[in-house]
């Protein structure tokens, strides 16, 4: 099964798009590495190849995980499906 | 995986190197220029022009030193001539390379001049190079193999793909015996105390957080800001990277799942312990990191690269892979192994990492590596501080 989105942890809210054409309402398939697992989802943004999209409702203040870890905070509402990058996760560090 | 091996140079001291170069070293910026024309006169030789070794003290000059000698002493380096602008400090260097049992000869310039100093230098390369030119490669084994590792304007990709083929080829090779070696002490904020429980011991454990909080210490006294602007780099941004944390789990890939790291190295300091995986602490740059990982006597050098860092080194082979399908697309001339089957499922981790092994010993049966073939000798010394 085409794969557009991979996801490394299944605890994780972000899952990362590696196909080059992300368009907004596009149905996504996801594989979550760790367990094996797919999920569905519909992107609402343009995600370019290697950036994230959420895999669920996000609120601002929140913790965003990636390999199962914090990777940091999110710093506006994110809706699942939007793309995740600068304008909306903040590192917690330096 | 039993078995493999590889054909190799071994030197005076038992070291086993996969290239044989006759290599020029400046001691100072001042003699880069008769090095170069050295080098330029006996083909086949190779100069490594450098901006430092005036006026450093402490520290600084004790990490220039093992650099420099570290560098001559490199198995991958058959012989050596030194150059230097005054006698004492290229003597220092010539004797701690010569401590290696090699041919190494040293030359100053004060009342000498470059012309003269250049043709007693030339006479000299010219008798190694012939020299070196008759060594023979001979049958080695993994446990005679030292492998460094370091990513480079990474990507999502790089934690997905190509640090993940780096691990598994350690988890491989760890057990057989392999000397490896990873560092980026900045790059693993945010995954220090996962990189911390994975040490072999307490003690090992503990100094690693000792370097960690060292590093972080000077980031704190020289930022400006959150760093935002350097690391992520604007490469990793472009590629999809948000955060320091982020990036360092992807970096910490690399070390694969259960490998366990038995010491912590100043930077550029020879392992001691025998065979394991080594933590260096090294700056996350590539070249100033893989240039400490040269000076400490590793030989291959495995690279993930997501955007596409085109890195290289003068003696330590530089192998390029990416899991990155439009890097690999559109910068195919710098890569060496494409994993981005991994990314569309049509490519296990397993089956990645024994295409990258496939790949390693190649490369040090001879193959050259395309930053070798494109020529880049990144050589790139690490600076602690202002001179004197």
């Amino acid at each position: 099964m085409a794969t557009q989105c991979i996801v490394h942890d299944k605890a994780d809210s972000v899952g990362v798009v590696v196909v080059e054409d992300v368009q907004p309402g596009m149905e996504l398939t996801g594989w979550i590495m760790e367990t094996d697992e797919t999920v569905k989802l519909q992107a609402l943004d343009a995600v370019p190849l290697g950036h994230k999209v959420a895999l669920r409702d996000i609120k601002a203040g929140e913790t965003i995980l990636k390999y199962g870890h914090d990777i940091g905070r999110a710093v506006a509402d994110i809706g699942c499906g939007r793309h995740v990058h600068t304008h909306n996760l903040k590192t917690k560090r330096w | 995986m039993n078995g493999h091996g590889f054909f190799g140079y071994r030197r005076e001291n038992g070291r086993v190197g996969i290239r044989n170069h006759v290599v020029i070293l400046p001691l100072d910026d001042l003699s880069n220029a008769a090095a170069e024309a050295v080098a330029h006169h006996i083909k086949g030789t190779l100069a490594l022009p450098h901006a430092y070794g005036r006026l450093q003290f402490g520290e600084d000059l004790e990490l220039f030193f093992r650099t420099l000698i570290g560098t001559g002493s490199n198995p991958n380096v058959a012989a050596c001539v030194v150059i230097g602008i005054e006698p004492e400090w290229t003597g220092r260097v010539v004797d701690g390379i010569a401590g290696t049992g090699k041919p190494v000869a040293g030359f100053a310039i004060e009342r000498n001049g470059d012309i003269s100093t250049i043709a007693a230098a030339s006479r000299k390369a010219k008798e190694f190079l012939q020299e070196a030119s008759a060594y023979q490669r001979e049958a080695c084994s993994i446990e005679e193999l030292f492998i460094s590792v370091k990513c480079g304007e990474s990507d999502t990709t790089s934690g997905l793909g190509s640090c993940p083929a780096v691990g598994n080829l350690i988890d491989k090779l760890d057990p057989l015996g392999a000397t490896t070696c990873f560092g980026e002490t900045t790059e693993l904020t945010g995954a220090e105390v996962v990189c911390a429980s994975r040490a072999a011991s307490q003690d090992v454990s503990d100094r690693f957080m000792q370097v960690f909080r060292a590093y972080q210490e000077v980031v704190e006294r020289h930022k400006t800001n959150d760093l935002s602007d350097s690391q992520p780099t604007k490469g990793n941004i472009a590629g999809g990277l948000t955060t320091i944390e982020e990036k360092a789990f992807g970096n910490l890939q690399k070390i694969g799942r259960k490998t366990k790291y038995i010491d912590v190295l100043k930077p550029a300091e020879a392992p001691s312990r025998g065979p394991g995986l080594y933590y260096m602490d090294t700056s996350s740059a590539a070249a100033e990191c893989i240039t400490l990982q040269a000076a400490a006597g590793f030989v291959v050098h495995l690279f993930p690269t997501g955007q596409g860092n085109i890195v290289g080194h003068p003696i330590l082979p530089v192998i390029k892979l990416t899991a990155n399908p439009r890097t690999a697309r559109t910068m195919s001339e710098h890569i060496d192994l494409d994993v981005s089957g991994l990314l569309r499922r049509e490519l296990t981790l397993d089956a990645a990492g024994d295409l990258l092994i496939d790949m390693t010993l190649r490369t040090c049966n001879g193959r050259l590596t395309s930053a070798e073939a494109l020529g880049h000798r990144e050589f790139v010394l690490t600076k602690l501080y202002q001179s004197a």
